[in-house]
């Protein structure tokens, strides 16, 4: 019988099968044993968490595939990379090594200032960052079979991702509630394809999985972002750059499945020690802000 | 009729609105007294690993071992496969351990293997598109075990009495057909109830 591979069902598929889950950043094997024996649903192998990344300044790229290859002989949960936006070799890298899912992220320097990659075209899926419907929708557009909010990435501060996931939403809101012959118009205004806000009309949300990113640092975090519509929750550098991540990472799994269980979130939140320190966003320079990316 | 589908982690909305479709009442299990109020339970495709943690952790593990000794019909896909597994190959660990097969993690290999493909089911007369997604396999069952379909000779679902599983993902399709398979089991076990 035959046999297709990376169909968008399978692709997106995927991603469904990850939801109200926590999908951890790593960068040993060591780490991703944690993060797999305290319930992660998949590990981000990266070479230095976001914070560092934002710490150590210069060019980020694709991780050492050394690294990414030992976190993948290291656990059986499935595991992730970023590659630049628009670096089509390294995605092909990736690929090639086996890894589950590519995130083409801003929290690497971007390859390309223009374009993003023809995501379709890759048998591997896609998860990529957006700010607003139109960026959700080109993303999916592409091929991504995945979307999170971008936030801001290694900053410890929600703030970012409830504005990307609110903004979002609000705009999934309103498009479902359009009369069809005011969609062209609203797909020009949100530089959207017409195609797929289409589809997000006539489904009433995202036809992908759409997880929080971008600054979550506690479990009060993590189900802040399921209580306003997220699939799951990417957790960056909020669990290794913690006081103690193994309580941190079992903490936001459980506050992530019971995001509206306020007293075990209260108990859970119990002397966790502290999370990673935090960065205001307004501190930040126009050029250090990566979702603009 | 009552459906839960255990909500931990995974595809857990897919299978309720494909119970839904049927017209039936799909349930969202988060607590294990939930268990009462339903006749059949469904556990999602999710990350095993997951969702066997939050099993144990919230309190799961004999409800469900006592729901499956009333006989009540569990359908288990992907992750559910391993979940309900006796026997896990390369592992010394099982989780529920509630039917006899030896199952197979990942055993098609990696994401970038995932696949669709037809197959002919036993008990649904056309073939059945399915999806998997680093799906197991069945690696060996005991003769009770009634397989239902195979695909390059690997056994991908089976049925051991009021225990289904498969290692594809029947929720990811608009196709009810594996559901209804589930639900005709709920349906036994309900008028066996009501002879004895």
């Amino acid at each position: 019988m035959e046999k297709l591979l990376g169909t968008g069902t399978v692709k997106r598929g995927m991603a469904q099968m990850q939801k109200g889950g926590v999908i951890m950043d790593v960068v040993n094997a060591e780490q991703a044993k944690i993060a797999e024996a305290t319930g992660a649903v998949a590990v981000m192998a990266l070479e230095r968490v976001p914070s560092d990344i934002r710490a150590a300044g210069g060019v980020a790229r694709m991780a050492d595939p050394r690294i990414v290859e030992e976190v993948m002989n290291a656990v059986s949960i499935p595991v992730m990379a970023k590659a630049r936006i628009g670096h089509i070799v390294e995605a092909r890298v990736l690929e090639a090594m086996g890894v589950d899912y590519i995130d083409e992220s801003e929290v690497l320097t971007p390859a390309d200032e223009e374009f993003h990659l023809l995501k379709s075209a890759y048998t591997v899926p896609f998860v990529c960052g957006c700010r607003d419907l139109g960026e959700a929708a080109r993303r999916i557009g592409e091929g991504a079979a995945m979307l999170r909010t971008k936030g801001e990435p290694g900053t410890g501060n929600i703030v970012e991702a409830v504005r990307h996931m609110r903004q979002v939403n609000a705009q999934v809101r309103k498009v479902t509630l359009m009369n069809d012959d005011e969609l062209m118009t609203e797909a020009k205004i949100l530089g959207a394809p017409y195609e797929i806000l289409k589809q997000i009309k006539e489904a009433g949300k995202l036809p992908v999985v759409n997880f929080a990113a971008g600054g979550v640092a506690t479990p009060a975090d993590a189900a802040l972002m399921m209580e306003l519509g997220a699939d799951g929750v990417f957790v960056g550098s909020g669990v290794f750059k913690s006081e103690n991540p193994e309580k941190f990472a079992n903490a936001i799994v459980q506050a992530t499945t019971y995001y509206n269980d306020y007293d075990l979130i209260g108990k859970l939140s119990q002397e966790l020690g502290s999370a990673m320190k935090g960065i205001d966003i307004a501190t930040l320079a126009a050029e250090e802000r990566m979702q603009e990316r | 009729m009552k459906i839960g589908v255990l909500g931990l982690q995974g595809a857990v909305e897919e299978h309720i609105k494909q119970i839904t479709a049927l017209g039936l009442e799909g349930i969202t299990i988060k607590q294990p007294e939930q268990l009462q109020e339903i006749d059949g339970l469904i556990l999602p495709g999710g990350e095993s690993t997951t969702i066997s943690r939050l099993i144990h952790r919230y309190g799961f593990t004999d409800p469900i071992k006592k729901f499956a000794k009333s006989k009540k019909p569990i359908f288990g896909t992907c992750a559910g496969m391993v979940l309900l597994a006796k026997e896990l190959s390369g592992s010394e660990d099982s989780h529920l351990g509630l039917m006899d097969i030896c199952v197979k993690r990942n055993a098609f290999g990696r994401q970038r293997d995932s696949f669709e493909a037809k197959l002919d089911v036993k008990g649904i007369a056309d073939p059945f598109t399915a999806v998997f997604i680093r799906a197991p396999y069945v690696e060996s069952a005991v003769t009770h075990v009634e397989i239902l379909a195979t695909y390059n000779e690997h056994i991908v679902a089976a049925r051991q009495e009021h225990l289904l599983v498969s290692s594809f993902h029947p929720e990811l399709t608009g196709d009810t057909r594996f559901l209804e398979l589930f639900v005709s089991m709920v349906t036994e076990y309900k008028k066996e109830l009501i002879i004895s």
